[in-house]
């Protein structure tokens, strides 16, 4: 069975999944019963599809008869494609399953559960063949059936105002990004004389037109994963989704723009310049940081996990930009490296984040509750949730043994090799880069400490909260499968990366054969003196003093009385005593003040209480979106002037432009 | 690697265990006679941690069973951080195990527990040192980690027995890079174990703990365990500044000869970084919360400085 025909019953699963949801307006529950488990078994056979790729090794190439007369559709699966088919497939089961749970509490609102299954469906079909495209018009094509597909569901709560703006401002920055994206195709098929990737390929750009094709697939790419300042979309879309949804739009439609950009960059254009990995080194920094900041700043758990997508795609971005940087300046090793830690990172963050959404959505389907400022003492309520989430906020702090600290160490392992570079300037940028993302990672742990603390522990802040009960096999399932490969993935970095190796060799043209020498217990990226990482023997340490301390004391498991809290000798508290998640940023919103605008203050209610509200705002509001909304505005009103309503000028109008048209043709 | 050699790493993982008491006590005991007081015996420590083993455990109603696990998880981080880090022998399987990121990583995951206890039981004075603990570590870590940076990048290493090595085999050079990064790690070391100016040990004043803020509501073998881990983090960051700044008479091979002059020498250094932290604690006060940052920012402004140089001038 080849990989190709795998990935395309994957592709036709999916669209089964999008037709059957079509008649769940009649019969509710087959969307329940066939359409996503369909979805599953398409997550399924995408990540069969991918992991064999990656097992053999070979592209598999074929013609499809779609598309225009000159320009058949063509699919090839790769190294590269088959890493992300594995992305997009294992996140896509885990919310499938997920999902068929999930949407139980939906059969009897009055959402239109067609709408939902059916553009799912079509969503997945979309990101798989996006990664599967061969030729840019294919590709164009996938990814506005992924952009369009993803607007309905971001707009599937519609009767709220706020959504409905969320899902408009979505809609124009996703076709603001595909315009960019299309633009910079265009300059690739200028050059290389057609639309086929291997066409592109050829073409040689000098560096002026290579540098444009750049910046424009960068501002198209980014736009779409999130990167600062272009990001203020992904938190005001990301979390009015539906929950399965909001993972799959985190923790894979992100991935497929990551995967875009690698295809773009390090595939298609050419020659790599090391201004560009400073711009990307740059831009992933900031987007790091502010992605973490505005994170911590939030009190929906939702908005929070999608700044913190943000700021993971940064991370991301700090791995490609360290890999540009060092295959631009020829060291080719390096670079390998770094690629391989954004890789890493890449599968990771679907992961986590994945998990976390899908756990952010069992609190709201349990607890009807987004706000953490309501939430509290969850673990013991639904106990299944608070261990996986618990997991999840683990993995993406970056703590060792789980799956996030090892893409971070492989970061951290290709930032240090700077020493290598022979600009003094690039020398001492990537430690600043380094620094960066050692301050992200703290502050990382700081916010999801935040999370699990006021969320999970504590006592439950609000009457509904305190109600919630566990959620359904089904949901606990998907979310448990995600769990147990974060764990797997940081256990077992070095099989992992024997995997992933393929990748690298296919695209650069080099693995990283010295990262797996020593055997699957260490893992060795540069050599066994410089760095090597015992992630199974840490793990198995770790579980075994566990052991041994839970047996020396375990006969003292019986004898733990219970009483009332200490609290320094208090009145017991109550649940409106405890730190606020508010409450616990505070110190970090002080001190990072000046990059937020903060509206503080104690207002008068109507009905004569006092009430103390915050509002963060974020500043790309202010400093980018506001400026640009205008100036449309603006030039918007100067072109009305053209609109006088008398025919004979606008003839007029097109007369000139012919003129010129042609005047600039000869 | 031989059997031999792990036979050393657990000798030394042990005696992080059996020391990191006295190191505290003896700094007590060095603070009391620069107060002028006689203090109790630098065993005192053990004594406590004696007593506290053998008594009952209670737990508030509102505590769930991650309030129970902390403590283990807490002391096993802090631990296995601790017995990767060069005691009194180089080239020890266990630097290879963890290197210096994922030493950082290991206190970093004992922190994110401690944390979560002192949220766990729903009281704002655990709620509080949770938020200032993380508040200090965002800072702190980010600091430490570009201060063993600097070395590392020395040795082309983040192995912390190949760092000490290479600084054994090549003589300590006074380099500007490591002046930045030492200070820097000194200033980290005070944040990351709760001394004064940042915290303060002893004190039980409500609104000015942090660590003591989370382990408050541990009581009996849970708190000896939070006691003792804490202990165990001040030898990890002393044995981490004496050990890969000033290396001298580390033992190279696996000889009980040259292994006991490691230890002698290891000891006789500990006990005047300690007599330094007794010192400096006697004169310094406390500083308020939000003066902390400008202390940390400095560290973190050290340490980076200290890469820089580094990379700049000495490559």
């Amino acid at each position: 069975m080849s990989p190709l025909w795998l990935a395309g019953l994957a592709v036709g699963l999916a669209l089964m999944s999008a037709l059957v949801a079509l008649f769940s307006a009649r019969v509710t529950h087959l969307l329940r019963t066939l359409s996503l488990p369909l979805f599953a078994l398409a997550g399924l056979a995408a990540l069969a599809a991918g992991l064999l790729t990656l097992v053999q090794g070979e592209v598999t190439t074929a013609q499809l008869p779609l598309g225009l007369p000159w320009l058949p559709w063509q699919v090839r699966l790769d190294a590269l494609s088959g890493f992300f088919l594995c992305v997009i497939g294992v996140v896509s089961f885990a919310v499938g399953i997920y999902g068929s749970g999930y949407v139980r509490g939906l059969e009897h609102g009055r959402d239109s559960l067609p709408v939902l299954g059916g553009f799912t469906g079509l969503f997945l079909t979309g990101m798989l063949l996006v990664v599967l495209a061969d030729d840019a018009f294919m590709f164009m094509v996938a990814w506005e059936l992924m952009s369009l597909s993803s607007y309905f569901l971001v707009a599937f709560h519609h009767d709220q105002a706020a959504n409905r703006r969320a899902a408009f401002l979505y809609l124009l920055m996703a076709h603001v990004g595909g315009l960019s994206i299309l633009l910079g195709y265009g300059v690739l098929a200028a050059f290389g004389d057609g639309f086929a990737f291997d066409a592109m390929r050829a073409g040689e750009l000098s560096f002026g037109w290579a540098s444009v094709a750049f910046v424009l697939a960068f501002i198209g790419f980014g736009m779409k994963a999130g990167l600062v300042p272009l990001h203020v979309w992904l938190p005001e879309a990301h979390p009015v989704a539906p929950s399965h949804i909001s993972a799959l739009m985190s923790g894979v439609m992100l991935k497929v723009a990551v995967y875009g950009f690698i295809r773009f960059v390090f595939d298609l254009i050419g020659d790599i310049h090391w201004q560009w990995g400073v711009a990307v080194l740059v831009i992933g920094s900031i987007s790091a940081l502010m992605g973490v900041l505005y994170a911590l700043m939030q009190q929906d758990i939702k908005r929070l996990l999608a700044y913190s997508s943000v700021e993971n795609i940064g991370i991301i971005f700090i791995g490609l930009g360290l890999a540009l940087l060092f295959l631009a300046t020829g060291h080719k090793g390096l670079g390998v490296v770094a690629f391989v830690a954004a890789l890493y990172h890449t599968i990771n963050h679907a992961l986590f984040k994945g998990l976390l959404f899908l756990g952010a959505g069992a609190v709201l389907h349990s607890a009807h509750e987004r706000n953490l400022e309501q939430m509290g003492g969850l673990l013991r309520r639904m106990p299944w949730t608070g261990v996986f989430f618990l997991i999840g906020c683990l993995s993406i702090s970056a703590l060792p043994p789980f799956n996030g600290f090892v893409s971070e160490w492989l970061t951290f392992q290709a930032a240090l090799q700077a020493w290598q570079l022979d600009s003094g300037v690039l020398r001492s940028l990537v430690p600043i880069t380094a620094a960066v993302l050692a301050l992200t990672g703290a502050l990382a742990a700081a916010c999801f400490v935040k999370v699990y603390g006021v969320a999970f522990l504590g006592q439950a802040r609000s009457r509904h909260v305190r109600r919630a009960r566990g959620v359904p096999l089904s949901m606990r399932a998907g979310q448990g499968v995600l769990a147990l490969l974060c764990l797997l993935l940081g256990i077992f970095p070095t099989s992992v990366i024997a995997l992933l190796d393929v990748v690298p060799l296919q695209v650069l043209g080099q693995g990283l054969s010295q990262a797996t020498a020593h055997g699957w217990l260490w893992l060795t990226p540069i050599s066994s003196e410089t760095a090597s990482y015992g992630a199974p023997l840490v793990a198995i340490i770790l579980a075994l003093i566990l052991a041994a301390g839970l047996w020396l004391f375990g006969r003292g498991i019986r004898r733990v009385r219970r009483c009332d809290a200490w609290d320094c000798g208090f009145a017991p508290p109550t649940p409106a005593m405890q730190y606020t998640a508010s409450a616990f940023a505070q110190p970090i919103r002080q001190l990072f003040g000046s990059l937020f605008y903060i509206e503080e203050g104690i207002k008068p209610q109507p009905d004569g209480r006092q009430r103390y509200q915050l509002q963060v705002v974020d500043r790309a509001w202010g400093l980018f979106y506001l400026p640009v909304a205008r100036a449309v505005e603006r030039a918007a009103r100067q072109v009305v002037r053209l609109q006088s309503g008398n025919v004979r000028i606008y003839l007029g109008w097109s007369l000139a432009t012919l003129l010129i048209l042609l005047w600039i043709m000869a | 690697m031989s059997l031999s050699s792990w036979g050393v790493a657990l000798l030394q993982a042990l005696l992080y265990l059996a020391l990191a008491p006295l190191l505290a006590g003896w700094v007590r005991k060095v603070k009391a006679w620069l107060q002028n007081r006689r203090g109790a015996s630098p065993l005192q420590p053990y004594r406590d941690l004696y007593k506290l083993f053998g008594k009952e455990a209670r737990m508030a109603h509102t505590a769930s069973p991650l309030f129970r696990a902390a403590p283990y998880i807490v002391f096993t981080a802090t631990w296995l951080a601790a017995s990767a880090i060069p005691f009194i022998a180089t080239g020890l399987p266990t630097a290879a195990v963890a290197d210096v990121i994922v030493i950082a990583g290991l206190l970093a995951l004992a922190r994110f527990f401690l944390a979560l206890a002192g949220m766990d039981v729903g009281t704002a004075f655990g709620g509080m040192g949770a938020s200032r603990e993380m508040f200090v570590s965002a800072l702190a870590e980010p600091a430490m980690l570009m201060a063993v940076f600097t070395l590392a990048m020395t040795a082309h290493s983040t192995n912390l027995s190949s760092v000490v090595d290479h600084q054994l085999l090549h003589g300590i050079i006074l380099r500007p890079s490591y002046m930045f990064a030492l200070t820097g790690l000194l200033l980290v070391a005070l944040a990351e174990t709760g001394r004064i100016p940042v915290d303060n040990p002893a004190t039980h004043l409500e609104l000015t703990m942090i660590h003591e803020a989370m382990i408050l509501e541990y009581s009996g073998r849970h708190l000896a365990l939070m006691e003792w881990a804490a202990q165990l983090k001040l030898l990890l960051y002393g044995s981490l500044l004496v050990n890969v700044f000033f290396p001298w008479g580390m033992a190279r091979d696996i000889h009980p000869g040259a292994l006991g002059i490691g230890l002698l020498l290891v000891v006789v250094k500990l006990a005047l970084l300690g007599a330094v932290l007794a010192a400096s604690e006697t004169v310094l006060a406390k500083m308020r919360l939000f003066r902390v940052p400008a202390f940390l920012n400095l560290a973190l402004l050290l340490a980076l400085l200290g890469l820089l140089s580094h990379v700049i001038l000495e490559v």
